[in-house]
């Protein structure tokens, strides 16, 4: 299992993610920093969160013109395996490479919590297929423009094709939830091959091990057997 | 003005400078200065530089111990943690720019304790604010809170380092004066830590980070002086933040040393290039000679004054290795960051600045830094208030409504609006953040935790100086005990009006002392902090706050604590109470200000002994695994703590209470020295109680339901707790 993390100048989840990664794989993965336009083949590449490149302007507008964003796309167009996470999410929306975008929050804040996300059943994703369908995880999210949107003809053919892969869910220790006003209550979903996927929130955030959960490690260790 | 023009004391008046002080620079150059120079004078000598006015008194505090590294006087302190590893922290204040433009004044604040902290080596693991404004429904408040905590946030979510905690609350005398102090702790090798001391004459200066602008030129000043209703006019000496830039510098500067290539480091914080080239060289023992032509600016035509007093963000000054020249310039081009050599340490024991081919500045340092003004300002304590009996302040009020009241103030409701609005997981080493005792931050990698807390009781250090003062070091104490840990040191932010009013001084001096003796017997020295006097507007001062900000060790971060019941039919104890007790200390307490309508009165005396043995106990027992949860009780007393204890854990409890005419004095009295601690076992924890010959006794039972049953009559359900306690906020926020 080769994983490639990939780092801008204001990611700041790069190292949380090699931790947890290694944690499941007892392999580091490679950290490659964003002026790198080549890349040894990898298996799975990871965008981190963070403020790539301060996000002073659109969030991930800048990183998604870097090299190694080149370099990451060539991988994803040979049906390579991306995962992106909050800003690492943004930075595959900026690509182009998944569709729509994400805003700001509706209360127009920063928001750090724990929420609820429920599996969506009918996914269509390798990477996600060992886990049970509908399966509800908890996982923190924090960011400021997570509130994802999209026209309504990319958000009907993201429900034809099975690439939505989480909502936000209601449960007892968070209540009702939707902590950004994302259309439909998508926190997550997939490219049209099932290959790529963008997410809100942070699965190295809950991996146990003093974490108040440990479903973001049962998601990255499904991801990680799915592109195996 | 020109440059070479000479200045005459009218325009010594205007940076602040006394006409003493001016005949002092008079004397020391033994000429007339000119602009740059007189600048640097006066931001050299300001109170926020120098600490002329308090100094005489922070020496009295202890500093001491066998685990301080690096006491007061470096960008940070250092204390040891074991095995190699040290951590690096300090407080500071951003009070004046925060009041003019409260996201940028608070963001900036973050920025410049950060750069306290990586500038001695260590990478910052953790971010604590203490916050205090206005009333609740004061015009400016709702602005101000939404500001700070924004700029906080922006600042440090942007960073990347987690904010795991902190205070805030509110009172009238912060309407026109609001407190913004920021902490941050670090973790470093303990033989890598990097000092300001400038070594070596003819090693070259470098300058890094951001290019130098305009903006906050002489902030050290202004946040030296009273307030006005022309404040809104200073708004341009606010500085203005970018974290990310903050970030590359973070990370360059940690590369760099890690690469052994620096020999000297100082952030350009307050006061800029002057005030990190001054310190550099006199702790040296040695001169700087430095050219501002060389100095990267992103403004045209700045004269030597306005560089040398700019305070720009995101810069640096350090003193490299000049064998190591090439592989530190890669490593800031790698960080697309400036990277100039602008001149050399010499031997002459001058600043001597060069600007157009010209000498704009020679000066002697001696001057600057040794024969900064002292003063031993007069102080004239006011009367001490009287101590408020119980039986005064009781009305007939029910205990629940009394409960709800409190819970649901701005004094006392959840800080969850705020808190949510900072990362707090972010290195993923969090293990407790804003919500319960004291944060609970991992040391990565190991199996240690650090804990942290900032406290402080203004209204108590208003009405009895000295009690104030040693109890925000005695609830940061308990704070700390409460989780398991360890207390190993503190830093203190020192908020007051202005010490040239008499009672304001007597302030300082009590609390100083307060706090000197509380750290001296909970074995807790000082190792930073910083001092923020002139908290005034229009002649009304703030009511004092030394912040204390506290940090511990627990070895083992699986037997930590949390606030929160963790388990049905388990006993709670009360420790540091008789069982006997049927009555509280109310005077001053939030319960006389909410529900009697008095504010003031004699706060409840600190005992140090007793906050001493029941601080030790409570953590000893935690890390035996005695002790599920425990909680300090403070603000509000034994039922809010409870309160808090339940909402936390989600279990409701039933409470035994004693047969008394003071019911309400017994709940919501804040006695000292007390915890509440959830255990299995209440016949064994007794005997270990009394094995020990401290107080302390069963005073209720976790239960399986969701309420709070308070003796034989009175029952509150946790959902109308938690209803009002999570919604005030929000609807003052709205």
């Amino acid at each position: 299992m080769r994983v490639a993390i990939l780092v801008f100048p204001g990611s700041n989840c790069d190292r949380d993610m090699m931790v947890a990664v290694e944690k499941i794989t007892g392999r580091r993965p490679a950290l490659v920093w964003h002026k790198d336009s080549q890349m040894d083949p990898v298996d799975l590449i990871i965008l981190p969160g963070g403020f790539s490149f301060g996000d002073y302007l659109r969030c991930g507008a800048l990183a998604a013109r870097t090299p190694v964003v080149e370099a990451m796309l060539d991988h994803a167009s040979r049906g390579g395996a991306v995962l992106g996470v909050c800003n690492g999410f943004q930075i595959l929306l900026e690509t182009g490479l998944l569709p729509g975008t994400l805003i700001r929050n509706e209360r127009l804040k920063f928001v750090c919590r724990s929420v609820n996300l429920q599996l969506q059943p009918d996914h269509g994703s390798p990477l996600l297929s060992t886990l049970d369908p509908g399966h509800s995880l908890t996982i923190p999210i924090a960011h400021n423009e997570g509130n994802y949107f999209a026209q309504e003809d990319d958000l009907e053919m993201l429900k034809q094709n099975g690439q939505i892969a989480f909502k936000y869910t209601a449960s007892p220790a968070f209540g009702p939830d939707n902590p950004n006003g994302a259309t439909d209550d998508i926190a997550g979903i997939l490219s049209s091959n099932g290959r790529v996927l963008g997410m809100m929130p942070h699965p190295e955030r809950a991996i146990g091990n003093g974490h108040p959960s440990s479903d973001g490690k049962l998601l990255l260790r499904a991801i990680l057997q799915g592109v195996a | 003005m020109l440059e070479n023009t000479e200045m005459r004391f009218a325009d010594a008046e205007a940076m602040g400078l006394s006409h003493d002080e001016w005949l002092l620079i008079l004397k020391r150059l033994d000429r007339t200065p000119n602009l740059c120079e007189l600048g640097i004078f006066s931001a050299m000598w300001s109170e926020h530089c120098s600490y002329k006015s308090s100094k005489k008194w922070l020496k009295t505090l202890p500093t001491t111990g066998p685990q301080v590294i690096q006491g007061p006087g470096e960008n940070a302190g250092v204390v040891d943690i074991g095995d190699g590893l040290a951590t690096v922290f300090k407080i500071e204040s951003h009070n004046h720019p925060s009041y003019i433009e409260p996201y940028q004044g608070a963001a900036t604040g973050v920025g410049g304790i950060l750069r306290d902290v990586f500038t001695m080596g260590a990478r910052p693991i953790a971010l604590l604010n203490a916050l205090r404004f206005g009333e609740e429904d004061h015009q400016k408040t709702k602005h101000l809170v939404s500001g700070v905590t924004a700029g906080i946030g922006g600042y440090g979510n942007c960073i990347g380092i987690p904010t795991v905690g902190g205070e805030v609350n509110f009172h009238k005398s912060y309407n026109g004066n609001i407190l913004v102090n920021a902490m941050a702790v670090g973790l470093a090798h303990a033989d890598r830590i990097f000092y300001s001391a400038a070594n070596g004459a003819g090693n070259p200066v470098i300058y890094v980070g951001a290019k130098t602008g305009r903006d906050g030129i002489h902030g050290a000043t202004m946040a030296s002086t009273e307030f006005s209703d022309e404040t809104e006019s200073k708004r341009p000496t606010v500085q203005v933040g970018d974290p990310f830039t903050g970030k590359l510098l973070m990370e360059a500067c940690l590369e760099l040393m890690a690469a052994e290539a620096v020999l000297s480091i100082q952030d350009m914080g307050a006061a800029g290039l002057t005030s990190s080239s001054v310190e550099m060289a006199s702790k040296g023992g040695l001169g700087m000679e430095i050219d501002l032509d060389l100095v990267p600016v992103r403004e045209t035509q700045m004269s030597a004054y306005e560089i040398m007093l700019s305070e720009s963000q995101e810069r640096m000054l350090m003193v490299i290795d000049p064998d190591q020249a090439e592989t530190a310039r890669a490593i800031f081009d790698r960080w697309d960051l400036d990277f100039m050599p602008i001149g050399r340490v010499t031997d002459t024991q001058r600043l001597v600045l060069l600007k157009d081919g010209g000498v704009a500045c020679d000066i002697p340092l001696a001057p600057l830094v040794d024969d900064a003004p002292e003063y031993d300002r007069p102080y004239r304590p006011n009367e001490l208030q009287p101590v408020l009996t119980s039986g005064s302040l009781i009305c007939d009020f029910p205990v629940k409504d009394a409960l709800i009241k409190l819970m649901s103030s701005a004094d006392l409701a959840s800080r969850r609006w705020i808190y949510e609005q900072y990362d707090s997981d972010v290195m993923a080493d969090t293990l407790a953040a804003s919500g319960g005792d004291a944060a609970l931050v991992r040391v990565h990698g190991t199996n240690k935790a650090l804990a942290i807390s900032t406290d402080c009781t203004p209204r108590y250090v208003e009405a009895d100086p000295f009690e104030g003062g040693a109890q925000a070091v005695a609830e940061a104490w308990r704070n700390i005990c409460a989780t398991g840990a360890k207390p190993l040191g503190v830093t203190n932010n020192l908020n007051f009006g202005n010490p040239e009013k008499q009672d304001i001084m007597a302030q300082i001096v009590g609390a100083i002392n307060g706090m000197g003796k509380a750290c001296k017997v909970l074995d807790t020295p000082v190792v930073s902090g910083n001092v923020s006097l002139y908290n005034e507007t229009d002649s009304m001062a703030i009511q004092p706050c030394p912040v204390i900000g506290m940090v511990g060790l627990i070895d083992e971060w699986e037997t930590a604590v949390g606030i929160g019941f963790t388990s049905v039919g388990e006993a709670i104890f009360v420790i540091g109470q008789p069982a006997d007790c049927a009555d509280g200390w109310l005077g001053n307490s939030v319960f006389a200000k909410l529900v009697a309508g008095r504010e003031g009165g004699a706060p409840p005396p600190v005992d140090l002994d007793a906050e001493k043995a029941h601080g030790q106990f409570v953590r000893e027992q935690i890390v035996l695994g005695q002790i599920k949860a425990a909680h300090d009780i403070s603000d509000g007393g034994l039922l809010v703590a409870l309160a808090e204890m339940a909402l936390s854990g989600n279990l409701g409890a039933d409470i035994n209470i004693p047969e008394s005419d003071t019911l309400l004095a017994w709940a919501f009295g804040e006695d000292q020295a007390r915890f509440l601690v959830q255990v299995e076992d209440a016949v064994k924890f007794q005997a270990l109680l009394d094995e020990h010959n401290l107080k302390g006794h069963q005073i209720g039972t976790t239960k399986d339901s969701q309420i709070l049953t308070v003796g034989p009559d009175v029952t509150i359900s946790l959902e109308e707790i938690r209803q009002c306690y999570e919604s005030k906020l929000p609807e003052m926020m709205a």
